[in-house]
């Protein structure tokens, strides 16, 4: 199972930062080249995070953040990072399928350039817009390279023209019309980041609330929020626990050639057996379960 | 092969970085070195490699060099190097 | 000779006496008696409060080829070895030893009286700055003599080094000669490092910028050992002497350490009820004392006692009940001041109570947990904390030696590359600490056990935290920043590393 509980951004044109970006456990590090690179410094930051990706060999999966391709700078981001084969190429601010088909095919023709196996370079699009987001599923379908939709932030809110509040409300009709994108489209769905590094209590608010909505992860801009999200995305002992005797009694009713599961009495549906299997899985992902046995 | 038309810099000196500033000489000058670093002595030798050698690899046979180096990397002194290339060789600096 | 760390320690080395090489920690036992201070007396009624640094030198008998010492609980705050020595400089006093407990970068001012012949020796712990260059540059007539604080108190009671006049900058003092380090406006809470100089020093002097009437209590510096009192305007700028509560620190990097660090020690199999711990006052390491705490409150462990150096974040473990009891030798911040003047649990120690090797005990062999820095660690587990990536002095080595060799579990924590330079490397510049004595290395990259602790190895498998060999965290270093080129050296000895028990573990030699 592909975790992508956090995605976190480290800014491209600084060596330090590039340097140590592997080291946090973030499932997932995003080299920045777009908003925290001065315009002056595109090129800069180019070379830098191409050298970095060249020399240095990161523990998890890489992603760059390339401007977009209506930007003077879009196509030779791609050109220059795609001869070091990232994992996953983020475009920001998406607003239809047509730029994702684009990016697909030099994608592809830069896999057949450098030799790398055809479509091992995935893609994931940022929405920050009311366009975007009517036509998030159009996106997120446009391409099979396409693992993931992530709402973004301030764009977004100035686009629908509200601004952050404390419980989210600005983010109700985004997130839930992305989620549902993503879901369709059989990717994942990636919440937007939380700036303020310091207000730990609402960020552990923030991000149980969309794991509750069915995001699978959290883009985040600062180390010390890893930790905190992964923490909300490991399934309790409790949790496993009852995953494991709802799968116990439906291998029991599998060997007794029974359609009905029954767990203390009371008759579980066959989605909640799924879910218990997607419980497991996660379980055994992030390390806290092996072969039935809680660690 | 690229020539060294104008003077250009790039990088900083912020730690982990290396201010690179690129300056044209005529082509009977050759390339010189000047190199500034808190591990000169750990690291110098290894440093001016890395810069001579992208130079080399960009054709470039006359420019002088000024760096002053904060602990970068290989990695990053070479995507400095590249930087600093292209805005030297380019008529005009794009981003 | 080689040593038991492999270092080439010649056989007679022109200024340093009766040459012993490192063996192995505890392989050299002494024998003999102590040394004692001038037989003192003082009359009914006689006066100690004299007018002028000046009449306190004359009434010293201080002379040429003599030795004085300093206590740097003042830190980059201290006026007193500069006004002092600017005193003995105009008075044209020459080729002396200066002693002091350690030099900091506010003493560079003194550098002018080293190229004057004032001062041709300096015992020392440690130097930064310029005097760390000077130091290092062999221009001085004797190689320096670099000591632990636990190794200076060990010398100056058996009389290796003996100290002919002492000066004491006394935050309190009264007319009589009781001193205290927690009241007036040069407040440095403990005495700690002054105790051992007071009590062996032939004639002692002390400074002050706060006389009080007598008699001061408390007494940290008992009047029998004082002989001057010299009244002056400032002994220090508080804003230099401590800062305000040490904050932890937000840097992810060390925070990542920090948490190794805590989950190595919480793993070890000595965090448990009534452990003792020493925390540093890097980064890292005042990191980990948030987690610790965190950790100590979930499992529901206090430990007995803590041990320092001591900072804020230790003065909040002890103020809410995870530490029963904290015993200092030095404080870094205000709140460790406050504290150590108001609270019956926070104990004043002597530098010889924390750390001499050649006494009864001292408190760090009770010592369970302990948290060092480190510039270099080398695959042998030898540790580097004085000399920079040029090969110069830029250090101090401090209680680090005693304390690795005290308590049970000693962890190094430092970032695996600063800028470029490794950390773990093949052989460390100048051996402080030898290997036998650091069980962990943590960095952000790896953890590495000593292979000597095989059962701790062991009981670190449970920690998920990444356990590798140190020659792998050493390869990781390399392959970032490449491998260093050696430092040349010259033939000549700038300054000596003592161990802690008077041999020697290591030479610095002049760089070229």
């Amino acid at each position: 199972m592909k975790l992508r509980r956090t995605m976190m951004f480290v800014p491209g044109n600084n060596p330090g930062m590039l340097i140590n970006a592997g080291i946090y456990g973030a499932d997932t590090i995003i080299f920045d080249l777009e908003d925290s690179v001065a315009l002056s410094e595109k090129d800069a930051a180019r070379h830098l995070v191409y050298n970095a990706m060249k020399s240095i060999n990161y523990p998890c999966e890489v992603a760059v953040r390339i401007n977009h391709i209506s930007t003077p700078f879009g196509y030779k981001d791609l050109e220059t990072i795609l001869a070091v084969k990232p994992d996953l190429i983020r475009l920001p601010k998406a607003e239809t399928a047509a730029d994702i088909k684009e990016i697909d095919e030099l994608i592809t023709a830069a896999e057949i350039k450098h030799g790398f196996l055809p479509g091992s370079i995935n893609m994931m699009a940022a929405i920050e817009t009311a366009k975007g987001i009517r036509n998030a599923y159009d996106i997120a379908a446009a391409s099979p390279r396409m693992v993931a939709l992530a709402i973004g932030g301030e764009d977004y809110l100035a686009d629908i023209q509200t601004s952050r509040t404390k419980d989210g409300k600005e983010f109700f009709a985004g997130r839930g019309q992305l989620i549902l994108a993503a879901k369709e489209a059989g990717i994942h769905a990636i919440d937007t980041v939380f700036g303020d590094v310091n207000n730990e209590e609402d960020f552990i608010a923030e991000t149980t609330r969309i794991k509750e909505m069915g995001f699978d992860g959290k883009s985040v801009v600062n180390p010390r929020q890893i930790n905190i999200v992964h923490e909300i995305y490991t399934p309790t002992e409790k949790e496993i626990d009852h995953a494991q005797r709802v799968i116990a009694a439906y291998e029991e009713s599998l060997a007794r050639k029974s359609g009905v599961v029954s767990l203390n009495g009371k008759m579980i549906d066959i989605p909640v057996v799924k879910r218990a299997q997607r419980t497991l899985a996660y379980a055994n992902a992030v390390g806290k379960y092996k072969g039935g046995e809680t660690l | 092969m690229l020539q060294i038309i104008q003077p250009s810099q790039a990088g900083t000196v912020e730690s982990n970085d290396i201010l690179i500033i690129l300056t044209p000489v005529s082509a009977d000058k050759g390339i010189h070195v000047e190199l500034t670093s808190p591990v000169l002595k750990k690291y110098g030798r290894q440093i001016n490699n890395v810069i001579q050698e992208v130079l080399r690899e960009q054709g470039i046979d006359a420019v002088h060099v000024s760096a002053n180096d904060r602990g970068a990397l290989d990695c990053t002194i070479r995507a400095r190097m590249m930087t600093a290339i292209d805005r030297a060789a380019a008529k005009e600096v794009l981003g | 000779m080689i040593n038991g760390v492999g270092r080439e320690i010649p056989e007679s080395i022109a200024g340093i006496k009766n040459i012993k090489p490192y063996i192995n920690p505890f392989s050299y036992v002494p024998t003999g008696h102590l040394t004692g201070p001038a037989i003192k007396v003082n009359k009914p009624r006689s006066e100690k409060v004299l007018s002028s640094i000046e009449q306190a030198i004359d009434a010293s008998g201080l002379k040429d080829g003599m030795t004085i010492s300093f206590h740097h609980h003042f830190r980059n705050g201290d006026y007193v070895l500069n006004m002092v020595m600017g005193v003995i400089a105009r008075k044209g006093i020459k080729d002396l030893t200066l002693a002091p407990s350690s030099l900091n970068t506010i003493n560079e001012e003194i550098i002018p009286y080293m190229n004057q012949g004032v001062i041709t020796a300096v015992e020392t712990s440690g130097a930064r700055g310029k005097l760390g260059q000077l130091l290092t540059s062999g221009q001085l007539s004797k190689p320096t003599i670099i000591r632990s604080h636990g190794g200076r108190a060990r010398a100056i009671e058996c009389g290796e080094l003996h100290i002919d006049v002492a000066f004491i900058g006394a935050p309190a003092c009264d007319t009589y000669g009781n001193i205290n380090g927690v009241e007036g406006k040069s407040v440095c809470g403990s005495m700690g490092y002054a105790m051992v100089d007071a009590a062996y020093a032939d004639k002692v002097v002390a400074i002050t910028d706060h006389l009080v009437p007598y008699p001061l209590f408390p007494i940290s510096i008992p009047q029998t050992q004082v002989d001057y009192i010299v009244p002056v305007e400032a002994i220090g700028d508080p804003k230099g002497i401590a800062s305000g509560a040490l904050r932890i620190s937000k840097d992810p990097r060390e925070l990542l350490i920090a948490q190794y660090a805590t989950a190595a020690i919480e793993y070890s199999g000595y965090f448990k009820q009534d452990y003792s711990i020493q925390l540093g006052s890097g980064g890292a390491s005042l990191a980990a004392a948030r987690f610790l705490k965190e950790k100590m409150k979930k499992q529901g462990i206090t430990a007995s006692f803590g041990l320092g150096g001591v900072t804020a974040p230790f003065i909040e473990m002890l103020e809410e009940g995870l530490i029963k009891a904290v015993y200092d030798v030095q404080d870094f911040d205000i709140p460790s001041i406050e504290s150590i003047k108001k609270n019956r649990n926070h104990q004043e120690m002597s530098a010889s109570f924390y750390a001499n090797p050649h006494n009864g005990g001292p408190i760090v062999n009770q010592l369970d947990v302990v948290i060092l820095s480190a510039t270099e660690v080398d695959v042998n587990f030898n540790v580097n904390v004085i000399t920079d990536s040029n090969g110069v002095i830029m250090g101090a080595v401090g209680g680090h030696q005693d304390t690795a060799a005290g308590a049970a579990l000693s962890i190094v924590v430092a970032p695996l590359l600063r800028g470029r330079l490794p950390m773990v490397i093949d052989q460390v510049h100048t051996v402080c600490t030898p290997g036998e004595t650091v069980d962990i290395v943590v960095t952000e990259r790896g953890v590495a056990v000593n292979p000597l602790r095989s059962d701790l190895k062991d009981n670190l498998k449970a920690a998920n935290i990444p356990l590798m060999d140190i020659e792998e965290l050493r390869n990781i270093a390399y392959e970032f920043a490449g491998k260093p080129d050696p430092i040349e050296v010259s033939e000549r000895i700038a300054a000596v590393v003592e161990y802690r028990d008077g041999t020697l573990i290591d030479v610095i030699r002049t760089t070229v």
